[in-house]
């Protein structure tokens, strides 16, 4: 079946079954990689996207409720890759294998979209969802309270990638 | 304490310089075999050909090659941080080139037991020194001054009598016409000259995983490739009867769908490294099309004698077990019966824990291109070598035509030290020559076909004397595997299942009594990350803590007394030097050392708690680390549990080598241990696993993860070691001693679950 969907700002029509889940069409049709398979049952939220700003679990979510929502993947959370989370995760040097993070990143942005100065329990909330193997879960919390401090307009700063002592 | 660092590399290598395009310079490693078959621990093969660590460009840029397989660890950063100091080039400069597998080339390209740092820790920071030496001995012709006038930094040779400089680069020409020196020979920095080792380095990959770039086994695509899914019988080692293949073959998407024999290398479906199993390909256009296709399979299995495991079984069968005399002695030193009956207090009890699973986040894959008789593969094993071999029986193609990509793993864990996926994936291939597929395990098939984590029981007893003092110690330790029925032939275990001979509190107490029985297991056990210290951590430091109470001493004291209680040392295990599991045994200095650090971090005993907290405090040595934690937990009235605070001290020797990756290791660490301790087990019903996905095997959370997790490394003199493992075991401890002292209720079974506790 036809589908057309937008993706990171681009129109494009899929050819898809209609119980495809949207990350196997973004993995496997359009070749997007960030969001990424973990368990398939939205246990793990490593498939997390933005569906019309949405944080949602793209392993479960058929292509045909789409509709015309926009889907933001983390290759589209900003034009140059310095969203403040992405230069926060960076600072704080998040991530072990690094595979849980494109999903940690998005449900962390659809957090400061909602709540620019989220508390530890606001991020506790929103980030429940999102399973880390290796337990980053501390530097996790350090990066989204830095990526607040950065704030929403400060994404022409310089990212911070050098050693601190 | 004495300082013991010695090679790993028992040979010696030499650079070999040559030019390389535009300009530049390459540095080859050429090893001379000097005790081949007479190293330890096994000899790796001799390498043949140089290969290449450092290139330096003409216009300056430093390529160096990380040769080992990155799976979280860190390994990546670490290794070539190693060369970047010595070189003597800033971080900055330095581009990371992932090195395929070539054991020609590289040594040791595995990831597993904490074994890089150890291994690696001479043999890079010699190849990086004897580039710079190079790049001195050539600014020292080219300028006619003494090599002893010249310094270097930030890849620049400088003559400050003369003020003069000179890249690295515009000295490469004339270093690739100059002879290499002995690696053996060249002096190392002192460590107060580091500006890299040491440092915080944000992992290099960093910038792609924040954008999404694509650098796992998973995100692997290539021109007109296929998707492949395989389905396996849940018994293992059963095999296909018949299914209805025509039908899925004329599913959406499918391009074949064909029945895979496995090939009879060996009868063992069990142990180690099994290979292909029997089953079912289905490959289409994309993974979704392939994994729908096989939710329509209909099959027929032969399941095998394997069909009536079952954890219920096994619990009778320990309990049986439990009543009956042991079946061997691991280990006596005294008289552990007479020295319990003479003893003035004894303390008895029985512990169990369960299999668990590794569940790495990225499932398990591998992508494979068979093409005019060769085979290219893009993997992410934690032992690619072995993998390639195993490749290479499994299919009858020569290793040397078998070309291995190393991809990011997303998590090891131990699960990726075994090669399953990576045959099935080239096996399937070599059924569509010339057409790259990509085979992804669901996350069912990962929970499945694991190599568990081997449950067990230990069924302990410990006699005190009149001062309280330990004087016995027995332990009935029941396991899994096969008992031959010659007396005096030892057990044969189950992988991961076996108890050491030297498992503390050996050499601590003069009457130990370890013996073992096992019961035939027909699952699939291995490596999960801190084997065997994972449970085993658990029930010794938690069964110690019963004994200090008992004894009625404070529970950290009680261990002071005892670790300081070794007897003289005769061969004082020097510890450090290598990592694995191999001696030297525990260094109870070192081990004393964490524990009053940690003691002292943490406020041990100074703290005034409400009811319902309180701290507890374990330690274990795995891995050659020596880790002491404490934990600080809450526990309401529902057995909801919280972690306020955890504290760690460790002593993995005298160097830390990338300070950032090593504190997020730790923690993890942490985060790891809870999960094993409150909510993870596997369970067998009908031969089959009946757990299949996360909501059944409970990993933390991040709303349950502790707010502070504190790090502190004790340097000691020690050469460095890994870090991969150590600092988990003691995290199941700490946590259950601090549960006893908050609440009264000591838990001797795993997961807590089952005693009603939940995370708060």
């Amino acid at each position: 079946m036809a589908f057309k969907i937008n993706v990171n700002g681009q129109s494009t029509s899929v050819d898809v079954p209609s119980d495809m889940p949207l990350l196997w069409v973004l993995r496997d049709v359009l070749n997007l990689k960030a969001a990424k398979f973990g368990c398939g049952i939205a246990q793990c939220g490593a498939c997390t996207v933005h569906v019309a700003g949405q944080p949602v679990r793209s392993c479960s979510y058929p292509i045909s409720a789409l509709g015309t929502k926009a889907v933001t993947t983390l290759e589209g959370l900003s034009p140059s890759g310095n969203h403040p989370l992405q230069q926060a995760w960076q600072t704080v040097d998040v991530p072990q294998c690094g595979y849980c993070q494109a999903g940690q990143i998005m449900s962390a942005a659809a957090l400061l979209a909602k709540t620019p100065k989220p508390t530890d329990k606001d991020i506790d909330t929103a980030m429940s969802g999102n399973l880390c193997r290796c337990g980053t879960y501390l530097r996790i919390r350090e990066a989204i309270h830095k990526a607040a401090d950065i704030g929403p307009n400060a994404s022409v700063k310089a990212v911070q990638t050098a050693s601190k002592e | 304490m004495k300082r013991t660092e010695k090679t790993q590399m028992d040979r010696r290598s030499f650079f070999k310089v040559t030019a390389a395009a535009g300009g530049g310079v390459l540095f080859s490693l050429q090893f001379v075999e000097e005790a081949l078959g007479q190293g330890r621990g096994g000899a790796t093969p001799p390498p043949s050909s140089p290969n290449n660590f450092i290139k330096v460009a003409a216009d300056g840029t430093v390529t160096i090659v990380a040769k080992n397989p990155e799976t979280g660890q860190g390994v990546r950063n670490m290794l070539p941080m190693m060369i970047a100091d010595e070189l003597d080039v800033d971080w900055k400069q330095v581009r990371l080139e992932q090195a395929d597998l070539d054991d020609s080339k590289y040594t040791a390209q595995s990831s597993g037991g904490s074994t890089a740092t150890p291994n690696a820790w001479i043999p890079m920071r010699q190849v990086g020194a004897g580039g710079r030496a190079m790049f001195v001995a050539a600014a020292a012709q080219q300028w006619g001054v003494p090599e002893s006038e010249l310094t270097t930094g930030s890849g620049k040779v400088t003559h400050a009598g003369s003020k003069r400089s000179v890249g690295y680069g515009e000295l490469a020409a004339k270093v690739a016409t100059m002879p290499s020196p002995d690696l053996a020979k060249v002096k190392l920095k002192d460590p107060s000259q580091y500006k890299i080792i040491g440092t915080r380095q944000p992992a290099y990959d960093i910038k792609a995983i924040v954008t999404g770039v694509p650098v796992f086994g998973v995100d692997v695509q290539l021109p007109n490739m296929l998707h492949a899914c395989f389905e396996k019988c849940g018994v293992f080692g059963g095999k296909v009867v018949k299914a209805n293949l025509d039908e899925i073959k004329k599913l959406p998407g499918v391009k074949h769908a064909f029945i895979v024999e496995r090939p009879v290398l060996t009868d063992a479906v069990l142990p180690g490294e099994p290979g292909l199993e029997n089953g079912i390909a289905i490959v289409a256009e994309t993974w979704w099309h392939a994994n729908s296709a096989r939710k329509k399979l209909v099959v027929q299995w032969d399941e095998g004698p394997r069909a009536n495991e079952s954890s219920l079984g096994y619990q009778a069968k320990a309990d049986e077990l439990a009543k009956l005399p042991p079946q061997r002695t691991i280990r006596a030193d005294g008289d552990a019966d007479g020295a319990m009956k003479n003893a003035a207090k004894t303390v008895e009890a029985s512990y169990s824990y369960p299999f668990i699973a590794h569940a790495p986040l990225e499932p398990q894959n591998a992508t494979a291109l068979f093409k005019d008789g060769k085979i290219e593969m893009w993997g992410n094993s934690q032992q690619p070598l072995r993998g390639r071999k195993l490749v290479s029986d499994t299919l009858g193609v020569p290793e040397k035509d078998i070309t291995l990509h190393m991809v990011r793993a997303g998590g090891g864990f131990g699960r990726r030290l075994t090669n399953d996926y990576m045959v099935e994936a080239a096996h399937i291939a070599k059924q569509i020559p010339g057409v790259p597929v990509k085979l992804i395990w669901s996350r069912e098939d990962d929970f499945r076909h694991d190599y568990y984590r081997p449950g067990g029981w230990q069924n302990i007893k410990a006699g005190l004397d009149s001062s309280g003092k330990l004087v016995a110690w027995k332990n009935h330790f029941l396991s899994f595997g096969d008992a031959p029925a010659e007396a005096s032939q030892p057990i044969a275990f189950a992988s991961s299942s076996a108890m050491g001979p030297t498992e503390f509190p050996q050499r601590f107490v003069p009457n130990y009594s370890l013996q073992a029985s096992v019961q035939h297991l027909g699952i699939r056990t291995g490596a999960l990350r801190a084997p065997s210290s994972n449970a085993f951590a658990f029930v010794i430091q938690s069964f110690l803590d019963e004994v200090a109470h008992a004894a009625g001493k404070d529970p950290a004291q009680f261990r002071l007394d005892l670790l300081a209680s070794a007897p003289p040392v005769e061969a004082a295990p020097a510890g450090g030097g290598r990592g694995g599991f191999a001696p030297p045994g525990i260094n109870p200095e070192r081990m004393i050392g964490v524990m009053k650090l940690v003691m002292e971090k943490s406020g041990w005993g100074k703290n005034k708690y409400p009811k319902g907290t309180a701290q507890g405090i374990a330690f274990h040595f795995s891995h050659q680390g020596y880790f002491a934690e404490v934990a600080e937990v809450s526990v309401d009235a529902a057995s909801k549990v919280k972690v306020n605070k955890f504290w760690l001290a460790g002593d993995i020797g005298s160097q830390i080598i990338n300070l950032s990756g090593a504190e997020n290791l730790a923690q993890g660490g942490v985060i790891d241990g809870m999960s094993e301790l409150m909510n993870q087990e596997i369970t067998v019903d009908k031969g089959r696993v009946v757990q299949g996905n996360y909501d059944k095997h409970g990993m933390m959370r991040i709303n349950q993860a502790p707010p502070v997790i504190e790090v502190h490394f004790l340097k000691s003199t020690f050469s460095p070691t890994g870090l991969g493992e150590p600092s988990l075991p003691p995290v199941l401890p700490a946590i259950a001693n601090a549960i006893f002292t908050a609440t009264g209720k000591r838990l001797r079974q795993l997961p807590l679950s089952k005693a009603g506790m939940s995370w708060a």
